[in-house]
This record gives C-alpha cells, structure tokens and sequence, in this order.
C-alpha cells in the first residue's frame, strides 16, 4: 500500500511537468492549428532562464588572494559576486540561493518574447502549409535552438539547486499513519506540483472568464465566423502562442532543482507529450491535463521492481502500450472532439 | 568550333591514370626493396607525414568529455613534434620521443564526432581510415561506442588506442589484437572499492544496485556486487534504468522499502547526475536504516560530470583512473602544460588519452614501424612509468594497462570549482590484478585474435 502511495505521488510531478507541455501544445494546437515541435525547447529555454538568472546574479569581480594557491601554485584567483557588495555577503548570498524560484519573474517576459519571436517570425508563415511541413520546420527550430543553448552552456548538467529552506525531503507516511521511513516525498516536488496546478487553473480561468479568452475559445471553434465579425483573430492567437510559450517556460524554470538542466531536455519531454496530447485528445484542454497525471502516474508504476519483474522491460513501454490501447478504443483520445486533425 | 579531343573529362581521366600510377608503382617497389616494413598494411605513411586520427564525442551528451579530451590530443600532437614543454615526455620512462614527431614524422591529425552513438562512431572513423589515411585511430567516451570502434579498427588493419572506456568488455569478452586500453576497468574500480567501502561502512550491509542498461553497467553492477559480497555485504536487489532516463524518482523510491542500507549507481554522465541528485532529493542520505547511515556508492567518478552534481557529490565514495591533485613528477608536468594552455586542470578523460598517444608514438618508435603488428607486438608487455599511475604494465594477453587504481570521495570542503574530488587511498595494482581468463572477463573464450595489418 505504501509503495503504491509512493508511486501516485511520484507520478504526481513527472505529470505535472507534462500536463504543463501538453497544455501549451493542445493550446497552440487549438488555436493556430499549428503541431509545434519546438514545444520542448521552449521548457529547456525555460530552464536556462534560471540558470542565466543564476549566473547573473553570480556574477562576480575577481580579486587576488596572495595567501592561496590555485592548481598551477599561481596566487589563487577568489570571485566576489557583486550581490555580496551590495547587500552584504549574508543576504547576497541568499539571493543566489533563491535564483530559481526568482527565476518565474524573470522568464515571463522572456518565455513571452520568445513565443512572440517565434509565432512572428517563423511559424506565421506555415498556417497555410501542410502538418508535415510544420512538424518540420518546429522540428528543425528545436534543433537550432537546442545547439545554441549548448554552444553557450556546454553540454553537461549544470546544478541549479532550490533554496536550502526548500530543500531535504518530508515523511509524508508517518502523517497519514504508515510506518516512518517508508513514504518519503522532497518539499520541492510537492511545490512543483502546487505551482502547476495553479498556473494550469490559472489558464482556465483565464479562457474561461475574461472576454479575451472568451473570444480564443470562440475563435477556436470557429474561426472565420469570428473574423467575419470583425475581430482580429490572429493578433489573439499570436498572444496565445506567447501565453504556451510562457507555461512550457515556467514549467521548465521549476523542473530546475529536479533535474539538472541540459540542451537536451526539452526532447525528452516532447515525445512523451505528443502522446500525452494524442491520448487526451487533439485539441482538448482537459484532455491533456488529465492524459498528463494519468501517465505520469501509470509511469511510475510501471518502475517499480515488482511490475518490473512481473514484465521485463514494461517501464520502458508502458506509455505507448496505453497510448494504442486508448487510440484502439478511443480513437479520437480521452476527451478528443469530433473533426479535429480529420478533414 | 574546335575539334580537339582534349576535352575537360578527357584530361582529368588522363591525370588519374597517371596519378594512380604514380602512386601505385612506389608501393610495388616498396615491398620488395623496404623489407623491414614500411608498407604492405592500412595506410602505410609515404610522405613525411604521418596522420592520426581523434574519434571523440563533440556532440550529444558526453561532448564537455570530447571537447577535453581533443584538447589532450592536440596537447599531445603539439609535445610529439617538439612544441610547447614537453609535457609528460620527459617524465615518461621510454626516451624515445624527442619532439621530431613519430619515427621521424611530423605528427597531423584529423577528428571525427562519434556523438556516443556506436553507429556514428564507426562511420566517422571509417572516413578518417579510408578518406583521411589515419595510421591509428583513438577516442572515447563510452564503452558501447569503443567496443564497435575497435571492432572496425580490427577489420580494417589500424591500431585502436581507447579513451575512455569503463566496461570489462573492451579489454574482455570483446577484446582485440589491434585494441589497447590505458583506462581501467570496471573489474579494477569493483576491487579497489570494495575494501575501502567495508573499511568506512562495516562488512554488514545491504547494498541496492541501479544499474545504466549497457554492456558497462552490466560489467560495473557485477564487479561491484561481486567484489562487495566478498567483503560480507548482500545485494538486496539490482534494478537495470534506461539509458534515457533522466527522472530516477519512481526507481529511487523503492530503494527505502527494499531494507536497503546503501545505494550503488551504476551510471556515468548526465545518468550519474540526475539520479544522485534525485537520491539526495529524496533524503535518502539522511536516513538511518538497520540501524546505520543510509549511504551512496558511485562506482566510476569523473570531476566533470560531478560538477553537473554539484553539493551532491559530498561524502561520496567512487573510483577514478587518474586526478589532477596527484603530486607524482608525470602528473604535475600535465597539468602544468595543460593547465598553462587552456586555464583549467586537465580531467581523467583528458589524461589518458593524452597517456595514449604518447605510449602509441614510443610504440611505434621503438618497433621503428607503423606496421599495426610491430606497433602492437612493442606494445605487449610494455612496462613503463612516469605517466601519472606509476609503475604500469601493458599485459600482452589482453591489451589492459595494469597500474593503481585511485578511490576518491566527493569533498567536503571543496576551496575551488575544479577541487571536488579528494583521494581517499592509492590502491596498489597488486590488489586489482586478475587472470586474464577471469569469468567477468569473458572466461576461457575470450581472445585477441589475429594482429591484422590491413591490405
């Protein structure tokens, strides 16, 4: 029983992180029509804002320690951030400490700009093309922007920890009455959990009960009506796209101290929130989400040495085992509607 | 309109013949009137040049690991053909390098991106052999990719002298006579480790291994647990991870149900990274279980990848070829010539490569041939020094290097981002010697074959 409770909430994040993909993706699906390849990217651009946001505030003068020695015997080189100068080693030192979670502040107007960069710049001019030439071209970003985050960065893991007061994990078994010591559960992930299901009501909220996102949902369901009546549609679509953007982006920037970022991430993530998208349903906001956790979730499971010595090699499949079976059964997803990606 | 037969096509035909003659008539006469063996295999070096060629990652994940290591090389190539100070070469207990390049050669080199996938490896060094004319060919990370390299390079006639490569196979079950490893193993890393472990943790513990799915986590995960039992430890389970993972947390979680008291991670680069950190995320580190401190075993270090680690790392037991901090005469030329180049202390994968094509450049000096089989034949047996692991042995018998082997722990206290790593113990090569029929390394079965020379 434990181990099963271990599980679900283990399955909780990973979920998380890829309902938050799914969301964007079936968002920018939704609106523009558009398969976005380059989804992935953007929550490993996501990532590095943290991490640039983590040098930045690092970044330091150098002074000459006489009385130290580096590797070579030279007088040893000591970098003092300038967040020490200015508000004393103690606070500035904390300030680099809660770089992460600053980091949200710092990667909306970016993740926004990228989004917008992006939609502009080059995927406008695909609306009109084939899905295959769209897969394409996203494709062919998400490789561009992937070496380019390793060209600057490097391709090793780079630490970006949470805060100290965030870190260490809590036991969540001797709360709910199991033996201590068996459900064991890091606060950071918890948070992580907490944050995406707050920015995914956020977004809900936000289609649900403003006029702009009554207008994208109407623009959703019927586009030209909309534009007959003389909206711009495609002004709003373009802001959905920065809005994707900026999920995708948040939900890296918070994956940070669980994983170690990489350039190579963002691919990671993208296949597996493909079938996500697939198994909630092209085009369905809920679908994804619940298709997010629900796979998160069976994922975990599959890693656990029972399952794994019951059936060999399951962890590896599981995902996609489901996915045929609910496209088997289902084939339109969990909450697919009818006419969407079927004309 | 001109009725001239010379036609662009025509000439140019005319010029192959001609050149393919040219070419071809020297090696006919070379074999007859050289016969001390400057010809007759792969790629026999004909002009005053001889070209090597560097297989390394330059991109996917081991790449930081490629990029040190062609920095090793070019460093070595420089040394060879008498720039620079000489690096290791004055140290190195052979003196038959005196910077005139190899057997009178001026040194070049080509590279090529193996990017850790074994078929992108064997394409690239197939073009550095066939297109670039490469005598030997060298490179790691990755015992997937050494192991297939090696194999082409056996076909081909041309001498492999790996990076690094980890995995009892490459100098194993898959070893090969025109194959040679510098680099230890994991049989060494399982030997040097084990007494170390039982010496700070006790002889009862209860070990759980998660092992990378690939020929060197499956050699690593048996050396360890073989090496750990005879200690008195028992293995409670063993959990193979996809390479692609990169969330450990639903293989993490079980450890603690398993009764486990330590944790073994079998995994090297961005693998080792993400499950150490998600180990110490889950607290695993600050548990008690039976009684005793819950703790974590990383049997193969690198510094580079422990720095993607970051405070993770501290405490943590593990085993390292060779680390910039040694104070031998060899290791403090390298890392002052290397360290005076580009800024920073060379890392292990760096070292040995460097190691590398020094000892191939004495091998072939000494044999005074490139022929893969006087090369090969100089190298067997070799016993030399000054290289940074003391006293070693190149063992004819399986083309392994035969020196200490360095346990190493995550620092406390670490005064500067190269000094993660402190040594624990130098453990003596006595210690980590096997036969080379051993069953971890292929048994009975398990041969060089044939030196092949090539055409």
């Amino acid at each position: 029983m434990d181990a099963i409770i271990l599980q679900i909430l283990n399955g909780l994040d990973k979920g998380s992180a890829y309902a938050l993909i799914a969301l964007g993706l079936t968002l920018i699906f939704g609106t523009l029509g558009v398969v976005n390849f380059a989804h992935g990217a953007l929550f490993m651009i996501g990532a590095f804002c943290a991490v640039t946001l983590q040098r930045l505030l690092g970044s330091s003068r150098t002074i000459v320690d006489e009385t130290q020695k580096d590797f070579l015997g030279n007088p040893l080189k000591v970098e003092v951030p300038y967040v020490h100068d200015w508000f004393g080693p103690e606070m500035g030192a904390s300030i680099i400490a809660w770089s992460v979670p600053l980091a949200i502040l710092f990667a909306i107007p970016i993740m926004m700009f990228v989004g917008f960069a992006m939609e502009r710049g080059l995927i406008k001019h695909f609306y009109k093309r084939p899905h295959a030439d769209q897969i394409l071209v996203t494709f062919g970003l998400a490789i561009v922007l992937q070496e380019v985050i390793k060209a600057f960065y490097g391709a090793n893991p780079i630490p970006t920890p949470a805060p100290p007061a965030l870190t260490g994990a809590f036991d969540f078994g001797a709360m709910i009455g199991f033996d201590p010591n068996t459900i064991i559960y890091p606060y950071w992930r918890l948070i992580y959990f907490a944050f995406a299901a707050f920015v995914i009501t956020a977004v809900f909220a936000f289609l649900q009960f403003t006029t702009f996102g009554m207008v994208v949902r109407a623009g959703m369901a019927d586009r030209e009506t909309v534009g007959i009546l003389g909206i711009d549609i495609d002004k709003r679509f373009t802001m959905m796209f920065a809005i994707a953007a900026v999920v995708a982006g948040l939900a890296g920037v918070m994956y940070t101290p669980i994983n170690s970022p990489n350039y190579h991430m963002g691919m990671d993530f993208l296949v597996l929130s493909f079938v996500v998208v697939v198994v909630g349903g092209m085009g369905s906001l809920p679908g994804a989400v619940l298709a997010g956790f629900l796979l998160g979730i069976l994922e975990s499971f599959a890693s656990m040495a029972a399952v794994i010595d019951l059936i060999p090699g399951i962890n590896q499949i599981i995902i996609y085992l489901v996915a045929i079976v609910i496209l088997l059964t289902r084939p339109r997803g969990l909450m697919g509607r009818r006419g969407v990606m079927e004309d | 309109m001109s009725k001239s037969k010379l036609t662009r096509r025509g000439v140019l035909k005319t010029g192959a013949y001609a050149g393919a003659a040219g070419l071809a008539t020297p090696i006919i006469f070379d074999g007859s009137v050289w016969a001390d063996g400057h010809s007759g295999f792969t790629n026999a070096p004909t002009g005053d040049t001889v070209t090597l060629g560097f297989n390394v990652p330059q991109s996917g994940p081991y790449a930081d690991e490629g990029a040190d290591e062609l920095r090793a090389y070019e460093l070595a190539v420089e040394h060879l053909n008498g720039g620079g100070d000489g690096g290791m070469i004055p140290t190195f207990s052979s003196k038959t390098l005196d910077g005139t390049g190899i057997n009178g050669k001026k040194v070049e080199y080509v590279t090529g991106d193996t990017q850790t996938k074994s078929d992108a490896a064997r394409a690239s060094a197939r073009s550095m052999i066939e297109k670039d004319g490469a005598i030997m060919i060298t490179g790691g990370s990755s015992s997937g990719v050494a192991v297939a390299v090696q194999a082409l390079c056996q076909e081909a006639g041309i001498i492999f002298m790996a990076g690094l490569t980890h995995s009892n196979d490459t100098t194993g079950k898959d070893r090969k006579a025109n194959g040679f490893r510098h680099f230890f193993n994991s049989y060494m890393s399982g030997a040097a480790l084990a007494p170390v472990l039982a010496n700070a943790y006790g002889k009862d513990r209860k070990a759980y291994h998660l092992t990378a799915d690939y020929n060197w986590g499956y050699t690593t995960e048996e050396a360890v647990v073989q090496a750990t039992e005879g200690m008195g430890w028992e293995t409670v389970n063993a959990v193979k991870t996809p390479l692609t993972q990169t969330d450990f947390s639903s293989y993490i979680a079980p450890v603690l149900q398993s009764g486990a008291d330590v944790l073994v991670l079998n995994h090297y680069g961005g693998n080792m990274v993400n499950s150490l950190t998600n180990a110490v995320q889950f607290g695993l580190r600050d548990k008690e279980v039976n009684g005793k401190n819950f703790e974590i075993v990383v049997p193969l270090y690198s510094r580079l990848m422990a720095r993607g680690a970051g405070a993770n790392v501290k405490g943590i037991f593990g085993s390292t070829n060779w680390h910039w901090s040694l104070q031998d005469e060899g290791s403090k030329a390298f890392v002052k010539s290397f360290g005076t180049k580009y800024g920073f202390p060379p890392s292990q994968a760096a070292h040995t490569v460097y190691c590398q094509t020094l000892l191939y450049a004495d091998a072939v000096n000494r044999a005074g041939s490139f022929n893969p089989c006087a090369v090969a034949e100089a190298l067997e047996g070799f016993e030399f020094d000054g290289l940074g692991n003391g006293k070693t042995l190149y063992r004819a018998e399986d083309h392994q290097c035969f020196k200490d082997v360095l346990v190493v722990k995550g620092k406390e206290n670490p005064t500067s981002e190269f000094d993660l790593l402190e040594i624990v113990e130098v453990t003596p090569v006595d210690q980590v010697m096997y036969a080379p029929d051993h069953p971890q390394m292929g048994g009975a079965e398990a041969t060089l074959g044939e030196c092949n020379p090539g055409a």
